[in-house]
C-alpha cells in the first residue's frame, strides 16, 4: 500500500519530485510563512513608495538641521563690524569681528551685507554703544553686550532642550509610524487569509501557532528593517552634515531604540493579529484593532508632552509599549543608568511571553470562525 | 487506508456528528454524499485535523493520524480560497513548500500540474484575474501540488465546466490508480455514481449507508426483477400466471415484476429457461422449435440508482 511507503507513493504530476516531500519542522514552516509575508510586502508598490517618502523626509530633516546649525544658532559665528574697542568682548563671546575705521564705513559694511551688525560708540545707554543693523534687532549681539546676571545651573543636563524636543518627536514618530504601518499589515494579512478561506488549507498543513509565529516573524523583520534603515540614513545624514557631536550623543540611544522597538513590535504584532483574527472582513479591522492603536499612539503623545518630565519618562521607559520611546529618550538625556535598558528589556520579554500565549489562544480559537465577529471571551475560552 | 471510527462532535451543545465511522480504502475513490448540513464538511475537517473530534479516532493504515501524515494529505476545503493577489504559480510553489517540498521540487511540481490542468498560460497572472472556472482549477492544483499520499476533497466538481470535470476526474483517477485513498464529497449524485468505487451516505450526523457502490445497490435492490426473453416470437405474457408475482410492466419479451419472495423470482427464471428448453426438445426440427420457443437473454434484480438509494436511506 502506497501510504505505508512514501517513496512509492503515487505521483499524478508528470514532474514527480515526491521524494523531496518531508514535513517541515515548526520553525522551518514559520520561516516559509515569514518569507512570503516579506516578499509580498516588498513587492507592494504602495509600500515601497511610502517607505521612500518616509526616508526622504528623514534625510531632509537631518540635512535641514545640519544646515541650520551651520548657518547660525549653534554653528558658525555671526559677523560683526566694530568701531572702537568693543571688539575683544565680542570676540570672546564667539562673534567674528571686522574692524571698521568709522561709523560710515561700518554702515557701509552692514548695508552691503558683509556683516550682520555693526557696533559703534555712542548712544544713550550706560554702556555707550550703538548697534547698527538692517531691519531687525540682532538679539545675540545685544545679549553679548548687555550686562546680565550670571546664571548657574545646579543640575545641568548635557542636552540642548530644543534638540531634546526634536529627538523626542523623532523617536515617538518613528515608533508610531512603523508600528502602525506593520501592525496594520499583519492585521490585514490575518484577515485576508480568513476572508479568502485559504487559512483552512494552511491549517490542514501547519498549526495555527506556527502560522501566527511566521506572520509575526515576517512583519517584525520588516518593521525592524524599516527602523534600521531610518536610523542608518539619519546617522549618515548627521555625519555628512558635520553633526558628529549629535550622533555621538545619540548613539547608545539609537541602538537601544532599535532593540526595544524590535521586541515591542513583536508584542504589538501579537496583539494586532489576535484581534484581527476575531473578524472576517477587512472593513472590520479598524474597529477591532482600535485598542492597540491607542497603545501605539499614547507613547508618541506622551513623549511630546512630557519630554522634559523625568518622572513620566521613567515610567514610560519601563512600560512595555512605550519603552522603545521612553528609554532611548532617557539615555539621550543621560538620565538612565547602564542597567536600566536591560531591566526594561526584561520586562518587555516577560510581557511578550504572556501576550503571545494569550494571543495565540485567541488566534487559534477564532481563525476558523468565519462570519460575524467572534467575542473576545469566547475566543479566550475556546 | 483511512479509517474513521466512532467520531462525534458537538458545537455548542448541538451534536453535528454522531458516532461516524467509515473507511476510505487505498486505491479506491470513495464518494461522500449527504444533504446540506449533514456533517460532510465537519467530518472532512476532522480528518484533516482542522477541527478536533470530541470522541473517536482517525487512523491511517492502523496508526493514529499525526500532523506529519496530514501534511502529506491533499485537502480541498468546501470554502474555496487562495491568495487573490498572488500569482498562480507562486502560490502553488508556496503551498508545496509549506507541505515540505524543496523549492526546486515545488516549482517542478507546480509547473507540471498547471500544465496538466490547462492553466499554463495563466501561470504568472494573479489569481483574482482568472475566471471562476480557472480559479477552481487552481484550487484543485493547490490540493495536489505537494503530491499527496491521500486526497480529501470537499465538493471538487462544483463550479467546473464539463471539460474541467473530465480533466479533474482524470487526475483523481490517476491518484487512486496509484494506490492513494481518495475521498470526495459531492451533491452531484450522477458523478458519484459514475466514478466512485465506494459510497458513504451521511445524514443528520450519522452514517446511513456505506460500502462499495455495487454492494450498496444490491443491498437496496429490493424485490423487483426484470426478465428479457429473446426469440422470433418471444412473449413474456406467461409471467403474469406465475404464483407470487405481480407484473408491473410487460412489453413483448420484456417483463418487470415484483416477487413476493426470492423463491417466486427463481421460479419465474426456471420457468423461462424451461420454456426455451421445452420448445427445443419437443420441436420436430431445430429451426422450428427455435421459432416457437424463446431464450433468456437477461434476468436480474433491478438495481436502484444512487439517487434512489439516497432518497431511501434519507427517509
Amino acid at each position: 500500500m502506497s501510504t505505508t511507503n512514501p517513496t512509492a507513493a503515487p505521483s499524478a504530476s508528470p514532474a514527480g519530485a515526491r521524494d523531496g516531500a518531508r514535513p517541515l519542522s515548526a520553525p522551518q514552516a514559520a520561516w516559509v510563512i515569514a518569507e512570503r509575508e516579506i516578499t509580498t510586502k516588498l513587492r507592494s508598490k504602495a509600500f515601497l513608495i511610502s517607505t521612500g517618502i518616509v526616508l526622504l523626509f528623514v534625510l531632509g530633516g537631518v540635512l535641514f538641521s545640519g544646515f541650520a546649525a551651520q548657518s547660525g544658532g549653534f554653528g558658525s559665528p555671526t559677523q560683526v563690524a566694530v568701531v572702537g574697542d568693543a571688539g575683544e568682548q565680542l570676540e570672546a563671546a564667539g562673534f567674528e569681528v571686522t574692524d571698521a575705521s568709522d561709523r560710515a564705513a561700518a554702515e557701509e559694511l552692514v548695508l552691503d551685507g558683509t556683516v550682520e551688525a555693526a557696533v559703534v560708540p555712542g548712544g544713550d545707554t550706560p554702556i555707550g554703544l550703538t548697534i547698527l543693523a538692517l531691519d531687525s534687532a540682532p538679539t545675540d549681539v545685544m545679549q553679548a553686550l548687555s550686562a546680565s546676571p550670571t546664571v548657574e545651573f545646579l543640575a545641568a543636563g548635557d542636552a540642548n532642550p530644543f534638540l531634546a524636543y526634536i529627538v523626542a518627536i523623532a523617536f515617538g514618530l518613528v515608533f508610531m509610524m512603523s508600528a502602525i504601518t506593520f501592525g496594520t499589515t499583519i492585521a490585514q494579512s490575518v484577515v485576508e487569509e480568513k476572508q479568502t478561506r485559504i487559512v483552512e488549507i494552511l491549517l490542514a498543513t501547519i498549526s495555527a501557532r506556527t502560522l501566527l509565529a511566521g506572520k509575526i516573524l515576517g512583519n517584525s523583520i520588516l518593521a525592524l528593517g524599516q527602523v534600521v534603515a531610518i536610523a542608518a540614513l539619519a546617522s549618515i545624514g548627521m555625519l555628512a552634515t558635520g553633526q558628529d557631536l549629535l550622533l555621538g550623543e545619540l548613539g547608545t540611544a539609537l541602538i537601544w531604540f532599535g532593540i526595544l522597538f524590535a521586541f515591542a513590535f513583536v508584542l504589538l504584532a501579537g496583539l494586532y493579529s489576535a484581534l484581527a483574527a476575531l473578524v472576517s472582513r477587512q472593513e472590520d479591522i479598524g474597529s477591532v484593532t482600535s485598542p492597540v492603536m491607542m497603545l501605539v499612539m499614547l507613547p508618541y503623545f506622551a513623549v511630546i508632552l512630557f519630554y522634559d518630565n523625568p518622572v513620566v519618562l521613567t515610567v514610560m521607559s519601563y512600560v512595555p509599549f512605550s519603552a522603545p520611546v521612553g528609554m532611548p529618550m532617557r539615555l539621550y538625556l543621560g538620565e538612565a543608568q547602564w542597567w536600566e535598558p536591560f531591566a526594561s528589556l526584561g520586562i518587555l520579554l516577560v510581557t511578550i511571553a504572556i501576550v503571545l500565549w494569550v494571543g495565540a489562544r485567541i488566534y487559534s480559537n477564532s481563525i476558523l470562525r468565519i462570519g460575524s465577529r467572534v467575542k473576545l471571551a469566547e475566543a479566550l475560552r475556546g | 487506508m483511512i479509517d474513521i471510527a466512532g467520531v462525534s462532535r458537538s458545537f455548542g451543545g448541538r451534536r453535528v456528528l454522531d458516532d461516524v465511522g467509515f473507511r476510505v480504502a487505498s486505491g479506491r475513490m470513495t464518494g461522500f454524499v449527504g444533504a446540506n448540513g449533514a456533517g460532510k464538511t465537519t467530518t472532512m475537517r476532522i480528518i484533516l485535523g482542522v477541527l478536533s473530534a470530541d470522541t473517536g479516532t482517525v487512523t491511517l493504515d492502523g496508526h493514529p493520524l499525526t500532523a506529519a501524515d496530514r501534511a502529506r494529505f491533499g485537502y480541498m476545503p468546501e470554502e474555496r480560497g487562495l491568495y487573490p493577489k498572488m500569482k498562480v504559480l507562486e502560490q502553488l510553489v508556496y503551498l508545496a513548500r509549506l507541505h515540505g517540498l524543496s523549492a526546486d521540487a515545488a516549482k517542478a511540481s507546480a509547473t507540471g500540474l498547471i500544465e496538466r490542468l490547462g492553466l499554463g498560460e495563466r501561470a504568472n497572472d494573479p489569481l483574482e484575474s482568472l475566471s471562476l472556472g480557472n480559479q477552481q482549477r487552481a484550487q484543485i492544483a493547490a490540493a495536489l501540488v505537494h503530491q499527496p499520499v491521500a486526497l480529501v476533497l470537499d465538493e471538487p466538481f462544483s463550479g467546473l465546466d464539463p471539460m474541467a470535470v473530465e480533466v479533474v476526474l482524470g487526475v483523481l483517477r490517476d491518484y487512486a490508480a496509484q494506490g492513494a485513498p481518495v475521498l470526495f464529497s459531492s451533491h452531484q449524485l450522477d458523478i458519484v455514481e459514475r466514478l466512485c468505487d465506494d459510497v458513504v451516505v451521511i445524514g443528520g450526523g450519522r452514517i446511513l449507508a456505506s460500502g462499495s457502490r455495487e454492494g450498496l445497490r444490491a443491498e437496496h435492490a429490493g424485490n423487483t426483477y426484470e426478465i428479457e426473453l429473446t426469440g422470433p416470437s418471444a412473449d413474456a405474457g406467461w409471467v403474469r400466471e406465475q404464483p407470487g408475482v405481480q407484473v408491473t410492466q410487460l412489453d413483448g419479451g420484456f417483463a418487470r415484476f415484483d416477487a413476493d419472495s426470492e423463491a417466486a423470482a427463481q421460479a419465474v427464471l426456471a420457468q423461462a429457461v424451461g420454456h426455451g428448453v421445452g420448445s427445443l426438445g419437443t420441436g420436430a426440427d431445430g429451426a422450428g422449435s427455435l421459432a416457437a420457443g424463446s431464450l433468456v437473454r437477461r434476468f436480474a434484480p433491478v438495481t436502484p440508482s444512487l439517487s434512489q438509494i439516497f432518497k431511501e436511506v434519507m427517509q
